[in-house]
């Protein structure tokens, strides 16, 4: 600890130095545990699908609705318990950059299908009771201030004209990975608005299994009904169905990967050059220590110590930067990524990724600090 | 102290000591053959042109470098046979050096680089602080410890150094050209200050000089000239 105000004097005395390199790591590492927030939050989908449920969709696209008729015949399926449906909605509200997941949803059988949503018994009645109703998660009615009772008009893209809705429920999700940031509302209600030949049409069937051995199985057997129908199916596990789903993106966790990594790399090196340039510039006064008698290990910990708290500094200030802004402003990526928020482990990476800068870009100087012959380093300036 | 000598025999003994720097290919001989004796409590001074070898001689007797060959021994410790690590531990102990240039390390005040010799030690903080003052008082600079050194004129950054190099009761003192870069004003009052170091507390002290009348203040001048000393 006597050498801490040594170290700590260097940082003070080089202001703009310190602060250009805390910068440079701080933005980094902000930037790694954006890109790794947006891998695990696309991942939330995976880690919140339950293993007994399925997706029924159309075989050829999601885009393709399936026949309401299909509803009674999926429920005598032998292993399935529950069927539910719903629509993806596709909306807007007031302005189309305020984009989140709406879904038309079979309401006596949401709750059942989905026991992650979290409603209170007279919300769920009120919820139930009114067609024009809906419920939204915690966080996106925090974010728009919504209030129980408030009309929100979603307009429509898949289904055109404006939809004004009643807030009849908030929900909570029962697990961290659950989505926050989305409306359900009734099928019946979007099913009657709708024209005649787009009546009594489902985007997606859920299914509900009695135990996930169950899964494959029922999944052959539903695909199977339909297979030489004009309507055929594709029936997958929901993690299987959210997997594709981010499959669709594209193989956007080795992109994201990629560019981290050249971010990371490329602070590393600017780190290390600077780390070099300050100990470089510093010949005499480590020439001056070991003269004192300063032995080449301590010399060496003392550079090594200044690349580390710069490093560490950089670390806690942008991971947590990008803790705290995204827990703020409850960032979706305009409804792409509703469950954005970085995660405890994200945190933890990052600053052990500060700590693995500091260790690389300490090591080259120190070990040069430490290998400087005095005479000849002192020679230099005499 | 582990002088190893009784204070009769030689504080410092230089047997046949040879150094050569090697450039590329050419090797280039500094040091030739010098053998010294200098007894505890003198005050010392080399003399001789440039490249003359006397920094290099106060290079090996102050531990920080090597002789190519022969033999330096400095407080009963045969220079030669230490390790760097062994060796850095015995200039904390024996050593204290004073540059022309000073050398203060500039983001720290006149306490802390004083203090910097005592960090080695197994001192409290009490008693670093203790031994700082004392040492920044002898030099006269009294209320000054929390001056940087670019707030200190020249002959006040040399009165620092002169306190950073005395400040862990060190068995020698070597001063290379300690007045070479101050005004004459400066210049005598850092060769007093010198002087009283030598005579009041005792210091051992070589110092290389190119300035006759510094010295004048020493007990004895040695010559030196391509590498071979001439009395």
């Amino acid at each position: 600890m006597k050498y801490l105000r040594y170290v700590l004097s260097h940082l003070w005395q080089s202001k703009r130095r310190t602060f250009l390199t805390v910068s440079s790591i701080a933005v980094a590492l902000f930037l790694f545990c954006t890109l790794r927030t947006v891998m695990t939050s696309l991942d939330a989908g995976l880690r919140a699908s339950d293993d007994t449920r399925l997706v029924v969709r159309h075989a050829a696209s999601l885009v393709f609705p399936l026949p309401l008729a299909y509803r009674d015949r999926l429920a005598q399926v032998p292993g399935v318990v529950k069927v539910g449906f719903g629509n993806w909605f596709g909306g807007y509200y007031q302005d189309e950059k305020n984009q989140f997941t709406q879904f038309a949803v079979d309401v006596p059988t949401v709750f059942d299908l989905y026991p992650e949503i979290l409603l209170g018994p007279a919300e769920k009645e009120a919820f139930q009771r009114e067609r024009t109703a809906c419920i939204a998660g915690e966080a996106l009615v925090k974010k728009y201030g919504w209030k129980l009772g408030d009309k929100i008009p979603i307009t429509g893209t898949i289904y055109p004209g404006e939809w004004p809705l009643i807030l009849r429920g908030i929900y909570r999700a029962a697990t961290p990975d659950a989505d926050e940031n989305a409306i359900f509302f009734h099928w019946d209600f979007l099913n009657e608005s709708m024209p005649e030949g787009r009546k009594n049409l489902v985007g997606i069937y859920w299914l509900k299994v009695a135990a996930p051995s169950d899964a494959p199985r029922v999944s052959a057997a539903v695909d199977q009904i339909y297979e030489n129908s004009p309507v055929p199916t594709k029936t997958e596990t929901e993690k299987a169905f959210q997997a594709g789903f981010i499959q669709m993106m594209g193989n956007v966790s080795t992109l994201l990967t990629i560019l981290g990594s050249a971010i990371i790399f490329a602070i590393l090196l600017v780190t290390v050059n600077t780390m070099m340039m300050a100990a470089r510039e510093r010949t005499t006064e480590i020439a001056v220590l070991k003269t004192l008698g300063f032995r080449d290990g301590l010399v060496l910990q003392l550079v090594a110590a200044e690349a580390m708290l710069l490093s560490l500094a950089g670390g806690i200030i942008g991971c947590g930067l990008a803790f705290l802004l995204f827990r703020k402003v409850n960032f979706t990526a305009g409804g792409m990524i509703p469950n954005f928020r970085v995660l405890p482990e994200t945190l933890l990476l990052g600053i052990l990724l500060a700590i693995a800068m500091g260790l690389l870009s300490g090591l080259v100087p120190a070990f040069s600090a430490a290998r400087l012959p005095i005479a000849s380093s002192l020679r230099k300036v005499a | 102290m582990t002088e190893g000598q009784g204070d009769s025999g030689p504080l410092i003994s230089l047997r046949d000591v040879h150094k050569e720097y090697r450039r590329d290919s050419f090797v280039v001989p500094v040091l030739a053959g010098i053998t010294l004796d200098v007894k505890r409590g003198e005050f010392l001074a080399l003399m001789g042109p440039s490249g003359s070898g006397k920094s290099t001689l106060l290079n090996l007797i102050g531990g920080i470098d090597r002789p190519t060959k022969g033999e330096v021994r400095v407080a009963g410790e045969a220079l030669n046979a230490l390790n760097p690590s062994k060796l850095a531990a015995w200039r904390a102990r024996h050593v204290g050096f004073i540059f022309q240039l000073y050398n203060l390390i500039p983001v720290l005040t006149a306490y802390r680089n004083v203090e910097l010799p005592l960090l080695l030690t197994r001192l409290s903080a009490s008693e670093r602080k203790k031994r700082v003052e004392l040492a920044l008082s002898l030099v006269g600079l009294e209320g000054r410890d929390g001056h940087y050194p670019r707030q200190l004129s020249g002959g006040e950054e040399q009165r620092v150094a002169i306190a950073r190099a005395v400040v862990a009761d060190p068995t020698l003192l070597v001063a290379d050209e300690p007045t070479g870069d101050l005004d004459s004003k400066n210049a005598e009052e850092i060769l007093v200050l010198l002087r009283r170091l030598n005579k009041e507390l005792g210091k051992t002290i070589l110092m290389v000089t190119h300035d006759p009348h510094a010295a004048e203040t020493a007990d004895k001048t040695l010559h030196l000239d391509k590498g071979v000393l001439r009395s």
